[in-house]
């Protein structure tokens, strides 16, 4: 079952992604991007990550997309003009994308061979209990920086985007 | 049983449950809009309208698809159908009543426990803002560009009070399972206050209860915050270039979140499938006497009719409520009957609050709903986990 | 078939995925798909995160991709506010045209 259910949401992940890339319409690239993370959603279910995957679609999903979805009505961005890109870099590009990527996943595969194996509910330290007291124990630091972060990031959006009212 | 087999059959008894609930949810909102307002509603196709709704879906589903030019086809006919599928996800976690053995089989009477359902229904509801948006973007006209930029600014902003306000409970709660939020939530504080969560020691959550409505009333874009819909300003708002079942589609899909939403918040502060007071002080007949009163004024109706052919018609109610009175008494049907009676109870009573307000209040102006949300709602919400965290650490 | 997936399977879709994201990257001209190529280098990093921390039966690998998610969400509310600010100047969003400091 595992496998199956890994095969059907990597295959979903990695066609959209393409479609991410080559879609003209940055609408189209936006709800594939969207696919994307839900299906790495189910991804990390498979991984015993169940906290993670609802933050996944609750903030990653539910909020960043949004933003990005909300930009691109805003600016009415159209689709994306033809530019002149060389025939030898596609020629030799592509290919050497490919073989790069059998290669890695030859080095890949290698280096994790079948007995080291992901079986689902294996892994049981993935509940929201178990991130919280690690957050606030051990990365008590680095999660008050990261909220100090997301202030500066809301000042540094909200003064970029102020209008004069005048 | 077979674990799919018996999810399939809940998942098809649970669908057909909640599509005729939807649909005489909207009988039930025409009638009581109408005598709020001192008038009828609809009582001419069938005994007091209740023959209304499938008319209406006659009407609906007759009516001409269009697809008018220049829409993105495929996200004009995504974004319903999108709405509707994700409001039928969101019903599929909500518990509407402990174990129970059907025929052999003990099964709990819920879809699927997960154990992040609280995280579940956020995430879902995160997801309702691109069936909005999507529909007011593809349908290529300025008023539900306007309409659906609004209404999913309005629903993203009111994502945070409602978050904040659903943590409060899991604080007394400790788990994000809604069946194991529901179990904290069965015992009894000097024998006869219910421990919900509006009740539950430190902190009885009477505010978190007040933010959540007021956050799920803006979630659904329900009066008094459905200015993206509203005819006067926007003419349909995100719905304009809709028709016939993919407008259906957006109709039922809100009286879906609708219901989700009520539901949510009995589970969460009104102690779900719980009674009122322990059954040792009688609450097991408490379903049958009310049933029974609606049977004796039915029949009081009918010896007094205000409408000619009431004569015929509540007679028939009347022993209809005789009869639910009389189900409710038999012992074998108890254990699955009075659970799912008081949480429809709940529920219900605040579907009619939503119903009530809609007849009621006049809607919020824009940035008055905006300013509104983050400059009193969101700091309120987080007063409130503040005061309830503090007190469990305090005490708890 | 066995019921279990090896870490490689997760460790090769992370590579395809963060490959993707640096091709969308490198030839797309729209700013916004650039920025979307970014997420999703980010989004193939977090699985790896996650696949490790599965495999060393340890949390820390989800702590990290909690922060991850974090520092995306910033970045990505100041990047469109960057862009919403260019768009405003320049009427464009190729990045070939903003290229006014060339030369």
């Amino acid at each position: 079952m595992d496998p199956i259910l890994f095969l059907i949401f990597a295959a979903i992940a990695v066609v959209c992604g393409i479609n991410v890339v080559l879609q003209t319409h940055p609408i189209a690239s936006a709800l594939s991007l969207i696919c994307v993370m839900g299906s790495l959603a189910v991804i990390y279910l498979l991984l015993g990550a169940q906290f993670i995957a609802a933050v996944q679609v609750i903030v990653y999903a539910g909020a960043i997309m949004v933003l990005f979805v909300f930009t691109i009505m805003l600016l009415n961005a159209g689709a994306e003009k033809k530019s002149a890109g060389s025939l030898v870099s596609r020629a030799v590009g592509a290919p050497a994308l490919v073989a790069l990527l059998g290669f890695l996943s030859y080095v890949l595969y290698r280096a994790f061979p079948n007995p080291l194996a992901v079986r689902f509910g294996d892994f049981t330290l993935g509940t929201a209990e178990s991130v919280g007291k690690a957050v606030f124990t051990t990365y008590l630091l680095p999660f008050e920086i990261t909220s100090v972060l997301v202030l500066i990031a809301i000042l540094g959006a909200v003064l970029l985007a102020y209008k004069e009212l005048d | 049983m077979n674990f799919y087999l018996l999810s399939l059959i809940k998942a098809a008894v649970m669908v057909g449950a909640l599509l005729l609930t939807l649909l005489y949810l909207q009988w039930v909102e025409r009638k009581v809009i109408a005598h709020v307002q001192v008038r009828l509603g609809p009582h001419r196709v069938g005994p007091h309208g209740l023959l209304q709704p499938i008319a209406d879906t006659v009407k609906l589903l007759t009516k001409e698809d269009l697809m008018p030019p220049g829409v993105n086809k495929f996200l004009y006919v995504l974004a319903p159908f999108l709405a509707i599928m994700l409001s039928l996800i969101s019903i599929s976690v909500i518990p509407f009543g402990p174990a129970v053995d059907v025929a052999g089989v003990t099964t709990w009477m819920q879809l699927a426990d997960v154990n992040i359902g609280v995280l579940l229904i956020l995430a879902i509801s995160s997801l309702t803002v691109y069936a909005v948006v999507l529909a007011g973007w593809s349908s290529n006209s300025k008023y539900p560009l306007l309409g659906g930029l609004r209404s999913s600014a309005q629903m993203i902003s009111y994502e945070l009070p409602l978050g904040m306000a659903v943590a409060a409970p899991l604080l007394l709660s400790n788990t994000l399972s809604l069946r194991g939020i529901v179990e904290q939530q069965s015992h009894y504080y000097f024998g006869f206050i219910p421990a919900w969560n509006i009740f539950h020691a430190p902190f009885p959550q009477v505010f978190g209860f007040i933010i959540f409505l007021i956050a799920m009333f803006a979630e659904t874009n329900r009066v008094p915050f459905d200015l993206p819909e509203a005819e006067s300003e926007l003419v349909a708002g995100f719905h304009t270039e809709y028709s016939s079942m993919k407008f259906a589609g957006f109709f039922m899909a809100e009286y879906a979140n609708m219901i989700t939403a009520c539901s949510m918040a009995t589970v969460l502060f009104l102690g779900g499938w719980n009674p009122l007071f322990s059954p040792r002080y009688g609450s097991n007949y408490v379903p049958a006497v009310l049933f029974a009163a609606a049977g004796l004024m039915a029949l009081w109706f009918a010896l007094h009719p205000p409408h000619k052919g009431d004569r015929k018609t509540m007679p028939v109610f009347g022993l209809a409520a005789f009869v639910l009175a009389a189900i409710f008494l038999v012992p074998a049907l108890q254990a699955i009957l009075l659970p799912l009676f008081w949480f429809l109870a709940k529920a219900g009573f605040l579907i009619f609050t939503f119903i009530w307000v809609r007849a009621t209040l006049p809607r919020f102006r824009y940035d008055q709903l905006m300013r509104f949300a983050w400059r009193f709602l969101f700091p309120a919400a987080i007063l409130n986990l503040l005061v309830t965290g503090l007190l469990v650490a305090l005490v708890g | 078939m066995p019921n279990a997936v090896p870490l490689s399977w997760y460790l090769i879709l992370s590579a395809v995925l963060f490959a993707l994201g640096v091709a969308g990257f490198l030839f797309r001209r729209n700013i916004i798909t650039v920025f979307m190529s970014i997420e999703l280098m980010l989004n193939a990093v977090n699985l790896t995160f996650i696949a490790f921390s599965n495999f060393l039966k340890q949390v820390d690998g989800q702590i990290f991709t909690f922060f991850v998610m974090v520092v995306a969400a910033a970045e990505a509310a100041v990047g469109l506010a960057i862009i919403l600010t260019v768009f405003k100047n320049r009427a464009t969003l190729q990045i070939d045209e903003v290229a006014s400091m060339k030369n």
